[in-house]
């Protein structure tokens, strides 16, 4: 029998679609795109106010600190572990970094600052790695102790005052302008230049993964670290670098947003640990490790900060929020499990 | 199951232990009054736990982060349904029967939710009930519109949050119950049997022809089920429900289980350890306010008690402290199921 038109009409449909899922097998984050793509275009026809320079500042703004605490929770979700304790080392290092500067050493010049709280997110990270390599149980439960201790710490020996006033340079720094512009209703908007950072994390995370040995080392131990130490990797170097670099990002973080909020609440950060984990597996890693990539997490941070900011611009109300990001991770999780195991 | 003694020994002298400090800090740490204030704080925290131990026995990175977010939705779903239908002054023993109910129906088919994404669709259970976590929290919160909801104190829903039979609280028998009950369902029956060893080794266990999802399925829905219960509770003791009550619980309750010597790789954890590790933490907590020392001192002190029990649960110190004959040769690693 020959083929009927109507299977010759739908082969090169089926082979169009083969190509989609083999592109979504191999780059999730496409995925992530469109969704996000998706999400802006309804939003801008609702609302066509979310597409005005404002919103979208608005969006570049709020996406720097997630998205370096992203790179950090993806860095370690590669290598297979997982980490909840980053914004207690924030948190920590933030408060600590803003009290020496505004009590200690008042004429500390905000490079150093930026530097210090860096390096101290490096420290609190290398303790979490040690702890992970030396106690052999999962990441997930060493870092809910880490958390508790580190947060723990900041409010029982530093301090639980809210510091509405900070030291000038942290100040200055907060407001210095990269881009600066008048919008149509005379409102001056600003991007400001520590959203730079944010870029240059991401070159910097994305360069190490991919053309380091230690980045080839951390997707070998997230795809089977007992293959990868038999390979002669060694466990603790990687397990104190990817913590160490996770703390240095979330530090790093930290101070970013106390200069860009003009205070320091020691009460803050902590709690919002979950947002990041689902921007980073919706950006497509998977949480088993061994996969995911940094263009990935940045957009899996902007679907979040979209969704977090557009609810309210389609009249969807904020108590909303939780509730379509956590059926996105379970979307998003179901999806690509399924993905999986058609290969 | 060599440790099974020694866990139990170490856990029964810190709770001794506990109480001859609290005694000596203070004469009315062991009286009535206090001891039933503790006991009445322990069930919400103690079936959490027992929750998250359950996930944690079955193995491949089970864990369940859910709990106390599925304990608030059960109170706050139940308490919106059940208002609607009854009032809670006139019809007492019928809200609260319908309230109690409820809750525990909301309880279960949430832990459905979860074991069916968990058994079904291979999602990681880290990811799961992360994304459930959210859900549940979510969903307490459209429903309540944010807002703490009122049950109000009919007879029988108080009596279980405040009452005493034979000056012990209602609410530590009923957890006391529950726990003989999955003690014994983990013990005595062939579930039981399945779960640890599937924990100790999910690829053997498919190959010796377990039933994997059903397993895994009763496994999160016992522990939904456990949940809604603490969500009851919680509602009987607090007279409001909240979506965001007992923020800290998740921590604790993973703490009680590690505490309890449960593996978090899977195959092993026993329930009376759980409730003997739920009321020595409690001791600690009373001692700490006791002493006059704030959440936040109580809180590091937790994060480094967990930190403390996994090491001592690495390096085996029970073993120093509970004479028990350690067998010369460690038992070989067991290979970890790749998927």
């Amino acid at each position: 029998m020959t083929p009927s038109s109507e299977t010759l009409a739908a082969a090169p449909s089926v082979s169009a679609r083969a190509g989609f899922g083999a592109l979504v097998r191999r780059r999730p984050e496409t995925i992530t795109a469109l969704l996000l793509v998706a999400i802006c275009g309804t939003v801008a026809v609702v609302n066509p106010a979310f597409l005005q320079p404002a919103t979208l500042i608005d969006i570049g703004r709020a996406s720097v600190v997630m998205g370096l605490f992203a790179l950090g929770v993806f860095i370690i979700l590669a290598a297979g572990g997982i980490d909840v304790s980053f914004t207690a080392v924030a948190a920590l290092t933030m408060y600590s970094m803003t009290v020496l500067a505004q009590s200690i050493l008042p004429d500390l010049p905000i490079a150093v600052i930026l530097l210090l709280s860096t390096l101290g997110g490096a420290g609190l990270g290398v303790i979490n790695g040690l702890l992970v390599h030396h106690l052999k149980v999962p990441s997930l439960i060493v870092t809910i102790g880490t958390q508790y201790l580190y947060r723990g710490f900041l409010l029982s020996f530093i301090g639980t005052v809210w510091i509405m006033s900070l030291p000038p340079q942290m100040g200055a720094f907060g407001r210095m302008p990269l881009l600066q512009f008048s919008a149509a209703n005379g409102a001056t908007i600003t991007l400001p230049f520590y959203f730079l950072v944010l870029p240059v994390a991401a070159l910097a995370t994305w360069w190490i993964l991919n053309r380091t040995l230690m980045g080839r080392a951390i997707f070998a131990v997230g795809g089977n670290a007992d293959i990868a130490s038999r390979l002669g990797y060694s466990l603790r170097t990687i397990h104190i670098f990817l913590f160490g670099y996770a703390g240095a990002l979330a530090g790093l973080a930290g101070i970013i947003h106390v200069c860009a909020n003009r205070q320091a609440n020691p009460f803050d950060l902590v709690g919002t640990e979950i947002n990041v984990i689902a921007a980073v597996v919706l950006g497509g890693a998977r949480i088993t490790g061994g996969t995911g990539t940094v263009l990935g997490t940045m957009l899996g941070v902007l679907l979040i900060v979209v969704i977090n900011s557009v609810l309210v611009l389609v009249g969807i109300p904020s108590t909303w929020q939780r509730l379509v990001v956590g059926s996105f991770i379970l979307l998003a999780a179901a999806f690509f499990v399924t993905r999986q195991r058609k290969k | 199951m060599r440790r099974t003694g020694g866990q139990l020994a170490m856990l029964v002298a810190i709770n001794l232990f506990l109480l001859a400090v609290g005694a000596l800090i203070s004469g009315s740490f062991l009286s009535v009054f206090n001891l039933q204030s503790m006991a009445s704080q322990v069930p919400e925290i103690g079936l959490l736990a027992i929750g998250v131990m359950l996930a944690m026995c079955a193995g491949n990175g089970g864990i369940d982060l859910s709990g106390i977010a599925l304990a608030n939705l059960s109170g706050v779903m139940s308490a919106v349904i059940v208002t609607s239908l009854f009032s809670s002054t006139e019809s007492a023993t019928a809200f609260s029967l319908a309230f109690i109910l409820v809750a525990l129906l909301v309880g279960l088919a949430g832990g459905l939710i979860n074991g069916l994404l968990i058994a079904r669709l291979n999602i990681t259970p880290i990811l799961c009930t992360l994304g459930t976590q959210m859900a549940f929290m979510g969903l307490a919160v459209v429903l309540s519109g944010g807002k703490a909801v009122t049950v109000g104190s009919p007879a029988l829903l108080s009596s279980i949050g405040n009452d005493m039979i034979a000056e012990v609280p209602i609410s530590f028998l009923i957890f006391v119950l529950v726990a003989a009950l999955v003690a014994a369902a983990v013990k005595f029956t062939p579930y039981g049997l399945w779960l640890m060893l599937m924990g100790t080794n999910p690829k053997a266990a498919i190959y010796a022809g377990f039933p994997r999802n059903g397993v895994l399925i009763a496994t999160y829905a016992l522990s939904g089920t456990l949940s809604g219960l603490a969500g009851v509770i919680i509602a009987a003791r607090n007279i409001n429900v909240k979506f965001d009550y007992g923020s800290s619980y998740l921590l604790i309750a993973i703490l009680i289980a590690v505490m309890a010597g449960v593996k978090p790789e899977g195959g092993y954890g026993r329930v009376i350890c759980v409730v003997l590790s739920a009321i020595a933490l409690q001791l600690m907590s009373s001692l700490l306010n006791f002493g006059g020392l704030s959440n936040f001192v109580r809180d590091f002190a937790w994060g480094l008690l967990l930190l403390t029990f996994l090491a001592v649960g690495r390096y085996d110190i029970t073993g120093f402290i509970a004479p028990v004959r350690r067998p010369a040769i460690p038992s070989p690693p067991v290979p970890q199921a790749s998927k």
